[in-house]
Parts: structure tokens; C-alpha cells; sequence
């Protein structure tokens, strides 16, 4: 349980070796390079702009790329499995990572080409729906014979059009007859549909503008101009959409076939981030016209390998104890049980300034809290299982990662200790079972069954509450002792310590907390000389609160006032206390559930049906029930770490160590050692 | 006339809880489609803040079960006078009560805490604790509603 301490590091250079310096720091991912102190003249940091701009080409690229593989992964899809992602990165090693990197020009090309490909094929397909709806304007024209655009031989004149409703032709005929005054006209029907009536009107050309303005009355529309026969014009079409299928189908096959570059372009990609990682450090160096000074920080134990590795080069390197004015970002180290919580810390806070790593106590609790909200040893057997296959499965899994499912594999294991502990094994799946199919019930042991006994149950999750608080306390009084403030240590810690404790000594006497917490048997054993001595501590305790708890006032009226509301969060503990009855809750949830989708299963009797219908409500129910309930036993384990256990000693506000690094995502580097 | 009273109580906590978190699931999850046009990585994680408010259905469903589990409809002994019909409608109160309108406060927790995640996704932790704080009151409820159901004799 340690904050890895650190050293600063100072180098100054040449420029020309500016550039390997920044690559090795690079691979080797130890050093946290701030911001340079500007050295007063001589020394000047780099322009922003200057760096930004190179930063935002980088990008400009990778995006370029990001849309080449985006465009492959739908036209020439990769194979990949469901656990891809717990398989982390290739490895490299320096001297593929220089020949690769020539090839990094060719994927950028090979990436623009493709882009511009898939605008090809975007501007084929963007033809298609004007095809369409062409040959869909042709539809009603289709038995005409003649173009759509004729107008009448040398003595007559003809309009080719459409009325917005059905009408027969006798009925055209009649309306035009009596609008135009005239009957030497002749309306042949050429299609009849619900909304439309396609339509040709001839007549004699001395009628021409009567008629004319007759059909416009009417509401006739013309049809739309076409030069051709409208059933050879939709062979035509056809013929025009055969042929935008067929450029679609090539340029598609063109597109997959770039599928074998995409190894190259993934690996453009890594070298694109490691290259704006490396710009936007340059903009933390100063520079002067021919060297460059940068400081920074690493852990002591890799001090000398940089050391060593940069004896290489032509420069001054200065590694020293950071001073108390120094920025020093936070680095965990830890043993295997309490590293995989690591994450949970750091989704909080990192540790601030004179502040410990809790991993370890927060491990400790940890996977008892989750064990104890999920309680179910089945279920704990089934997380603990699937974790170990997928860490021993995918060892070359990135950090976090595995931190995560190494954390579930803990917690699993205590789902399964407190799963013993309180009798549940699917929940009461054995006794349900045996009942039903083999017609005799099998008892299970249990300590406690929180069923039959949920007060017993409340008091062991307030025992829970009451030991992880103190331990939170006791960190309290650690932080600060090792800092030296052993009277803070006594004013936050030690009077807590005397009143809560106090408090609960006392509280066991009285008849009305025994009764709540049915612990009646307990007045016999307990000594009342013990609730005296509990008042007593917390009567101490309360007087030192209230004269300390307002220490940073001057004024003692102030003071005095200040103690006393600092006293009022007594109720904190209370509901701090309280807040562990979760526990209990959660717990519950997980085993009446499933002994309700036992008690479902076994309905169908011990017949055949009646097996079927078991197994399969079993499978479903029981997966329902672990996914739902792992998640709250998750969140809940969270929150009382968050809430309750960090309230009592850490604040965090910490800088996580985040060096130089590849951040890369598919491929990594092994520098020779 | 005992029985009704019993079968009550079980049917509210079950019908309150669910209703309340049914609407906070759907008011949550309407947000958190939204954070997943802008981010399809999101999913599992604006997922889970989805389901926080899902709870409360499941408390109640508890207790409806606890307490259908003793008063003959699933096991037990029939309730026959209505003042121990009564008790067990007072026993499921809380869980109705605090399940449904915790359940909608813990969706707009919920809500705010998927717009956290769209914006800061490495925020997860500390947004998963804002509708969880929410939460505390339904499970304190659900933990006076079993030990009032528990001392029913």
C-alpha cells in the first residue's frame, strides 16, 4: 500500500538529439515531462500555435485513416472474435517499428485513395433514385405508342396529359364537349389509376384554344416532355441502371480489395497518436537556439535505467528529490490482492498531496462488501470461474483491464465465502431440488439465514459498518501522524474514536437498543460497568470535540460554536451506520429472487415437462437474477467506499503519473533492454 | 376480509415500485440513446446508469414476495382477521411509497449523471454515485418494510 516515490528529473541537450531523446522517453514510458520553467531569456518555451498546428495535421490524417478502416470494416469486414478486445496489443519490437514506419506514407495514400473511392460510389448510387423515379413517372405512359411530347399531326392538335382523379372516358369526353362547345373532339384513356387518369385528348386544329382552355379548366396537366416512346425510354432506363449496378459492383470489389492494407493503416494510426503525444509534450520544452531543456518526473526505481539509457546521448541529466513546492504526480504500487481496486481509487481520486494509498484497506472491504450484498456461492463460483478462464485465457491483456477482472475474480471469491456462510446456493435451489425431484429435502448448513433472521443479519452489516468506519478512522489518524499532525490525529481521530465507541458501548445497555436489535441475550453477558465506562469515553469525547472541532478560529466564542457543530455530525455516524443496512437488503434481493424462480421451476412436478421446465427456468431466471444483482452489489460496494469509507479520511485531488507514453491501440513496442 | 387487506399490501408494493421504476427506466433510457448517437462506445456505461433506478421495481417485488410467501398465496398460513390483513398493508407501505417516488427522483439523477458521462466519460465512477445516493431511501424502506413483515405475527 505505497505512493511509489518519485524523483525529478531535469535534462538539457542538443537540439539535434532532441528528437531520439523524445522517442526513447517514449518507448520507455517512464517520465513525466511538466511544463518547463521558462528560463528567462535565454530559454523560451515553444509557441502554442506552432505545436497545435502540427498537432491538428497529425490528426487530420489519423482521421483520414480512422475513415479508410471504417469504410474496409464495412466492404471487406475482418474476422474477428467477441473477445478481441481482451487480446490487447501486438508487440513490436524497435527495429519492425522503423521499417513499419516507412510504410506509413503508402497507407495514408492507400487511405485517400480509398476515401476517394467511397465517393465514387456515393456519387454511382446518388444516380439511381433519378432513375427511379423517372421510370415511375413513366408507369401510366407505358401502352402509348407515341413520344410523350407529340403535339398533333398536320390538321389536328393532341395534348398528352393527366386529370388528378379517376374518371372513364365517356365522362371526359362529356365535361370537355360541354366546356369546349364543341364535339368534334376525341379523349382516349390511356391508363386509369385511383388518383390519376392518363389521358389523350385529339381535335381538329381550328378548336385548338378552345379546347386548350377547356382542359385547363378541368385541371389536365400535361405530361412531362419526353422525345421517345415511353416504353422504349424504360428499356433505356433499365439499361442505365444495369450499368450503375455494375460500377457499384466494381468499384466495391476495388475497395475490398485494399482489405490487406488494413494491417498498415492500423499501424499508421498507432504511429499518428504516438506522434501528436510526442508534439504536445514539445510545446512543455524550452529551447534556446541550439539546445533544449526539459524537467519532469519519474519513479526512484526506474531512475537509473534512464539514467543508463541516456548516457548515450550528448546530454546533462540531473535526477533529484523533488522539493515541497513541486507538482509530483501520483504512481500506485501494490501487491496483487489490492492492485485490481486500483481502478476503483483512481475513479475517484488519486491520492493529494501527504495523502496515503487506501487500495489496500479499500481491497480489504472491498470484496467482503460485494460477497455480502451478491451472497450467493453459485453465483460467486460463476464470476470467480469465467474471470480466472479469462485471465488465464488472455494474459496478454492491457493493464486496466485486467486490474477490472481481476477485482471481479476477488469479489467472486467473496460472494462464495458469504454464500456459505449464509446458506445460499442458487438460492434454495438444493432444497427445492431434492424436495421436488428426489422427495426428500436436503438441509444446507448456514451461519446465519437472513430469511429466517434478517435482524440478526441487520446487526452483523451495522458490525460491517462499524469496523470498515474505524478502519477509515484509524487511516485518518495514520495520514496524519505521518505528516507530523499528531494533534489532529488526536482532535479528528482519537475523540471520534471515544465518542462513537462510547456511544455503542453504551447504547448495548440500554433495553431499548437490545430490544430493536432482539439482543436481549446479551444483558446477562455484558457487564454494566462497561456502559459506564462508554459514557464516560464519549462524555470525554464530545468535550473534546467541541472545544477542537473549531480550532482554526481565533475567537473562542467562535470556537466554542464551531466544536459544537462539529459535534452534531455525530448523526453522520449514524447515518453512515445506517447506510450499511444495504447489506442486508441487497443481499435479500439476490435470495428471495431466485428461490422465486426456484419455487416457479419446481411447479411442473418431478415428470419429464416438469424437469424440462426446471432446467430452463433455472438457466434464464438465475442469469437475470446474477446480472441484475452483481450490478447493485457493484454500484453499492462503490458508493459505500466513496461515501462512507473515503468520507471518514481521503479527499484525493492528486495528478495520476502520465508519462510520455505510445498510447497506442493496437500495436506496442518492446524496447531491448 | 383479512386476506384482501394482505393481498393489497403485496399487490402495492409491487404495483407502485414497478410503475415508478418502469417510468424511470424509460425516462433514463431515452436519455441515455441520445448520449449513444454521440458516442456508440458508450453504451455499457450509460447503460448502467440506465438500470440504477431499476431497483426499486425489484425491492418491491421483494416484498410483495416475502410477504405473499406467508400469508397462504405462496406458502404460510391464511390471514384470517382483518387487523393482521391490515398489519401486512402497512408492513408493504414504505416499499410502495418510497419505491415509486424515489424511483422517478433516481431517473432524473440518473439523466444527469448519462449527460456527465457524454460530456467526461472517464467521470463513470463518481456519476454512478449520484443516482445511488438516491437509492439509499427505497432500500431503507425496503429493509423497514421486511422487519415490519418479519414481526407480523
Amino acid at each position: 500500500m505505497a505512493v511509489l516515490p518519485m524523483k525529478k528529473v531535469s535534462i538539457m541537450g542538443m537540439k539535434s538529439d532532441e528528437q531520439p531523446i523524445l522517442d526513447l522517453l517514449q518507448r520507455l514510458e517512464i517520465v513525466d515531462i511538466e511544463t518547463a520553467p521558462d528560463g528567462g531569456g535565454v530559454f523560451a518555451l515553444q509557441e502554442k500555435e506552432e505545436s497545435a498546428e502540427k498537432v491538428a495535421g497529425l490528426k487530420r490524417d489519423a482521421d483520414t485513416i480512422l475513415g479508410a478502416l471504417s469504410l474496409l470494416s464495412v466492404y471487406a469486414p475482418e474476422k474477428s472474435s467477441l473477445f478481441a478486445s481482451l487480446e490487447g496489443r501486438k508487440s513490436l519490437s524497435g527495429a519492425t517499428f522503423g521499417q513499419k514506419a516507412e510504410g506509413v506514407g503508402h497507407s495514408l495514400e492507400t487511405a485517400k485513395k480509398l476515401l476517394e473511392l467511397e465517393r465514387e460510389l456515393i456519387s454511382v448510387r446518388a444516380s439511381r433514385p433519378k432513375i427511379e423515379n423517372e421510370r415511375a413517372s413513366l408507369v401510366p405512359w407505358a401502352d402509348l405508342k407515341l413520344p410523350l411530347n407529340f403535339s398533333g399531326t398536320a390538321r389536328t392538335t393532341a395534348w398528352i396529359g393527366s386529370f388528378p382523379d379517376k374518371r372513364t372516358e365517356e365522362e371526359i369526353t362529356v365535361s370537355l364537349v360541354k366546356e369546349a362547345d364543341t364535339d368534334e373532339l376525341q379523349a382516349d384513356v390511356i391508363h386509369e389509376g385511383d388518383d390519376m387518369t392518363a389521358v389523350m385528348v385529339t381535335t381538329l386544329s381550328e378548336h385548338e384554344g378552345e379546347v386548350d382552355s377547356a382542359l385547363r379548366r378541368l385541371n389536365f396537366s400535361r405530361a412531362p416532355g419526353l422525345e421517345s416512346v415511353p416504353s422504349e425510354r424504360m428499356k433505356e432506363l433499365d439499361r442505365e441502371e444495369a450499368e450503375v449496378s455494375e460500377k457499384e459492383e466494381k468499384l466495391i470489389s476495388e475497395i475490398a480489395s485494399y482489405g490487406n492494407e488494413r494491417e498498415g493503416m492500423k499501424f499508421a494510426l498507432d504511429y499518428y497518436a504516438m506522434e501528436s503525444a510526442k508534439c504536445e509534450t514539445e510545446s512543455r520544452i524550452a529551447r534556446s537556439g541550439r539546445t533544449f531543456y526539459l524537467t519532469g518526473y519519474t519513479p526512484v526505481k526506474t531512475a537509473e535505467i534512464l539514467e543508463e539509457k541516456l548516457k548515450a546521448y550528448d546530454a546533462v541529466v540531473v535526477i533529484d528529490d523533488p522539493s515541497e513546492a513541486d507538482d509530483v504526480p501520483v504512481l500506485f504500487t501494490n501487491n496483487s490482492f489490492a492492485a485490481p481496486v486500483e481502478g476503483v481509487v483512481e475513479n475517484f481520486s488519486m491520492p493529494g498531496k501527504g495523502e496515503i494509498d487506501p487500495s489496500m484497506a479499500v481491497a480489504c472491504f472491498y470484496y467482503v462488501l460485494f460477497g455480502m450484498m451478491l451472497s450467493d456461492a453459485a453465483y460467486g463460483a460463476i464470476i470467480a470461474i469465467a474471470c480466472g478462464l479469462i485471465l488465464l485465457k488472455f494474459k496478454n491483456m492491457e493493464t486496466p483491464l485486467k486490474k477490472t477482472i481481476t477485482m471481479f475474480f476477488f469479489c467472486g471469491l467473496g460472494t462464495i465465502l458469504s454464500g456459505i456462510l449464509f446458506g445460499s446456493f442458487f438460492g434454495d435451489a438444493i432444497q427445492q431440488i431434492s424436495r421436488t425431484f428426489f422427495g426428500r429435502e436436503v438441509a444446507v448448513w448456514c451461519w446465519i439465514n437472513p430469511l429466517e433472521q434478517p435482524m440478526k443479519m441487520l446487526v452483523l452489516a451495522f458490525c460491517v459498518a462499524v469496523v470498515h468506519l474505524f478502519t477509515g478512522l484509524a487511516l485518518l489518524i495514520y495520514t496524519n501522524v505521518k505528516n507530523g499532525q499528531v494533534k489532529d490525529a488526536i482532535y479528528d481521530g482519537v475523540f471520534w474514536y471515544m465518542l462513537v465507541g462510547g456511544l455503542i458501548l453504551f447504547g448495548l445497555t440500554t433495553d431499548m437498543v437490545l430490544n430493536m436489535l432482539q439482543l436481549q441475550s446479551l444483558k446477562e453477558t455484558y457487564p454494566p460497568i462497561l456502559g459506564s465506562i462508554g459514557i464516560a469515553l464519549a462524555a470525554v469525547g464530545a468535550v473534546g470535540i467541541i472545544l477542537t472541532g473549531g480550532r482554526e478560529s481565533r475567537n473562542w466564542f467562535k470556537r466554542i460554536l464551531k466544536g459544537a457543530y462539529a459535534l452534531y455530525g455525530v448523526t453522520g455516524y449514524l447515518s453512515d451506520i445506517l447506510s450499511y443496512s444495504r447489506l442486508l437488503a441487497l443481499g435479500l434481493a439476490t435470495s428471495v429472487i431466485s428461490s422465486v424462480f426456484n419455487q416457479m421451476g419446481t411447479m411442473g412436478g418431478s415428470n419429464f415437462g416438469g424437469v424440462i421446465m426446471f432446467i430452463l427456468i433455472f438457466i434464464v431466471g438465475h442469469a437475470l437474477n446474477l446480472a441484475i444483482n452483481a450490478l447493485g452489489a457493484y454500484v453499492h460496494t462503490n458508493r459505500l467506499t466513496f461515501v462512507e469509507f473515503f468520507g471518514k479520511f481521503y479527499n484525493g485531488g492528486g495528478r495520476k503519473f502520465l508519462p510520455l507514453a505510445m498510447n497506442t491501440k493496437y500495436y506496442k513496442i518492446k524496447e531491448e533492454q | 376480509m383479512g386476506m384482501v387487506y394482505a393481498v393489497l399490501g403485496a399487490a402495492l408494493a409491487a404495483l407502485l415500485a414497478g410503475v415508478g421504476s418502469a417510468i424511470a427506466v424509460g425516462r433514463a433510457g431515452q436519455a441515455a440513446a441520445g448520449a449513444v448517437t454521440e458516442d456508440p462506445s458508450l453504451f455499457s456505461k450509460v447503460l448502467i446508469l440506465q438500470l440504477l433506478p431499476g431497483t426499486q421495481g425489484i425491492y418491491g417485488l421483494l416484498i410483495a414476495f416475502i410477504a405473499l410467501g406467508r400469508i397462504g398465496i405462496m406458502g404460510g398460513d391464511p390471514v384470517s382477521s382483518a387487523t393482521v390483513g391490515l398489519q401486512y398493508l402497512a408492513a408493504c407501505l414504505p416499499m410502495a411509497v418510497v419505491g415509486l417516488i424515489s424511483a422517478l427522483q433516481q431517473s432524473k439523477a440518473s439523466v444527469a449523471a448519462i449527460a456527465l458521462v457524454t460530456k467526461k466519460p472517464d467521470q463513470f465512477g463518481k456519476a454512478m454515485i449520484f443516482p445511488a445516493m438516491v437509492e439509499t431511501y427505497a432500500i431503507l424502506a425496503l429493509l423497514i418494510s421486511i422487519l415490519a413483515i418479519n414481526g407480523i405475527k
